[in-house]
């Protein structure tokens, strides 16, 4: 555990520990203003949160003496496409501080974002304040690719060994892995059998088993005192949904595209209405999974950190163990919904593939 | 919507493509296919196993209900083949009786045949006997009676009498 200095703001665990002890009480105008001061910082240190980092951030203070703020953890590659490959250390970024130049460019980091800029590091605005520079293409190894690399290093160790352990023991699993097969029998009898059939099934297992894994532990690896917030960052669902809803398309049978394009059993007035719900259904499908993986996981991250946050706000002795005791309980029910959203998210894909490679006697009335 | 687009970042969405699908690929050679594969045979096996010991119960039933009637079959055997002895054993006990009878008669009417042989071969013998003493006897008689007229004569007389009975 660090020391902590008095007097300074450390941020930990990605909230804001804020120290006023040098304020006196009896000042009540210099505090409502501190503390509207704090109101804003955490708002903007929560949204920070949110965002994808170029470095691995573990923790930040201001230097009292200097004013500066202090970040402690590790620089990441940034890695850059304008007209040629640019990589540097984030360090270089010095968050938004510094100018760097990489060839004949200049890069400056602005909100989370790397703009080019000339060597002053000058970002011009439109009139709604959002910047006009030229932004290169940014393949940079930040944050939540370290994390994603991570639980993908992690995934194969664990299944891996799992696999092998069978080998090895003769059809029983052993160690770690152990854990895992009734969650992996779980999702091929209760996720894929049912909603897939047991005919079809077995070929989108992998995707499926990948799919609920990964989204499991990085929700978890979200509610680690580390700050990752990956699969709260619509890039990453947009990712899953779009991959859900390109196998959903590839394998789609002609029973499925009939029901699109020329819904069965209908009179032909309804076919020509419904075919433009069916197809915006196609749409509307994916882009809900991807809305709700973001939304559920934000949320428990701005509410957790917000709570997280309240006990630095009241400070005092009731309002701040109030805040604890919500901000635990909360962090309970995270652990929950990162599990409900795995499972969800798996369910639904599974359902759409169902739909797609579903199978009908055409004499069926159905 | 503009937020979430202003959030999108491109390159976060490239590595996240790029990673997973190779976590897919990878995981279904190196783990997804032999995992199921080995809880599809493990579930084979435990139904095999399962089914066979279904089996062996319904045979080892099927041999108890053999042992059963075989049994049955051998304790009716033992039983008719008692009774059989019980039955036969008091016919040759009739039947020796009946023999041992016949013997006994036999042999007593033997006995009352010779006794009989005996008893008439002695009466024989002892008639004989009389007559040979008789004679003797009336050889001395005569001998001695009828050496006087008078006495041949009484006797004579005498012989009459009686044989005119």
């Amino acid at each position: 555990m660090v020391i902590m200095p008095r007097g300074i703001h450390l941020f930990f665990y990605t909230i804001i520990l804020t120290s006023f002890s040098n304020l006196s009480a009896k000042e009540s105008k210099k505090e409502v203003e501190q503390t509207g001061e704090l109101k804003s910082e955490i708002k903007a240190y929560i949204l920070h949160h949110l965002q994808d980092s170029h470095d691995f951030n573990l923790l930040s203070y201001k230097d009292k003496t200097t004013n500066e703020k202090v970040n402690i953890g590790m620089p990441l590659p940034v890695i850059l496409w304008d007209d040629g490959l640019k990589v540097f250390s984030s360090s270089k970024l010095k968050h938004g501080k510094n100018v760097v130049s990489s060839g004949d460019n200049h890069y400056k980091l602005y909100h989370g974002k790397i703009y080019r800029t000339d060597a002053q590091g000058t970002i011009t605005y439109d009139e709604h304040h959002h910047p006009t520079n030229a932004m290169p293409i940014d393949f940079s190894i930040t944050k939540n690719v370290i994390s994603i690399l991570f639980t993908a290093l992690l995934m194969f160790v664990l299944f891996r060994g799992l696999a092998q352990s069978y080998k090895k023991n003769g059809m029983i699993a052993k160690g770690v892995g152990r854990f895992f097969e009734p969650i992996v029998l779980y999702v091929r009898d209760e996720i894929a059998i049912p909603n897939i059939g047991e005919k079809h099934h077995r070929r989108f297992m992998g995707y499926l088993l990948t799919l609920f894994f990964f989204i499991w532990f990085l929700n978890l690896l979200g509610l680690t005192p580390l700050g990752i917030n990956v699969t709260g960052n619509i890039a990453i669902t947009f990712c899953l949904a779009l991959i859900t809803f390109v196998i959903t398309t590839l394998v789609g049978k002609k029973y499925y595209w009939k029901h699109i394009f020329w819904m069965p059993g209908v009179p032909w007035p309804m076919k020509i209405i419904l075919a433009p719900i069916e197809l915006l259904g196609l749409i509307i499908k994916p882009f809900s999974l991807m809305i709700r993986l973001y939304a559920n996981i934000s949320a428990g991250h701005i509410v957790l950190m917000s709570l997280i946050a309240l006990i630095f706000i009241f400070k005092n002795w009731i309002g701040s163990s109030l805040s604890f005791i919500l901000a635990f309980s909360i962090s309970i029910i995270e652990i929950l919904v990162a599990l409900l959203q795995a499972y969800i998210f798996t369910v639904l894909s599974a359902l759409y593939f169902g739909f797609a490679v579903e199978e009908h006697d055409e004499n069926i009335d159905h | 919507m503009e937020k979430l687009i202003n959030e999108f970042s491109f390159g976060l969405f490239f590595w996240q493509l790029f990673i997973f699908i190779g976590l897919v690929l990878l995981l279904r050679k190196f783990a997804w296919k032999p995992i199921l594969d080995s809880l599809n045979e493990r579930e084979t096996s435990i139904k095999d196993a399962m089914n066979a010991a279904e089996e062996a119960k319904k045979e080892m039933a099927s041999i108890q209900e053999d042992n059963q009637k075989v049994l049955k079959e051998a304790r009716a055997e033992r039983e008719a083949l008692l009774k059989e002895a019980r039955s036969s054993g008091a016919e040759i006990v009739a039947q020796a009786k009946t023999e041992a009878k016949a013997e006994a008669d036999k042999i007593i009417a033997q006995a009352q045949e010779s006794i009989q042989n005996e008893k008439r071969a002695a009466l024989n013998e002892l008639k004989n006997q009389v007559a040979q003493i008789s004679l003797d006897i009336a050889e001395k008689v005569i001998d001695s009676e009828l050496d006087s007229k008078d006495k041949q004569y009484k006797l004579v007389n005498q012989l009459i009498k009686d044989a005119s009975l």
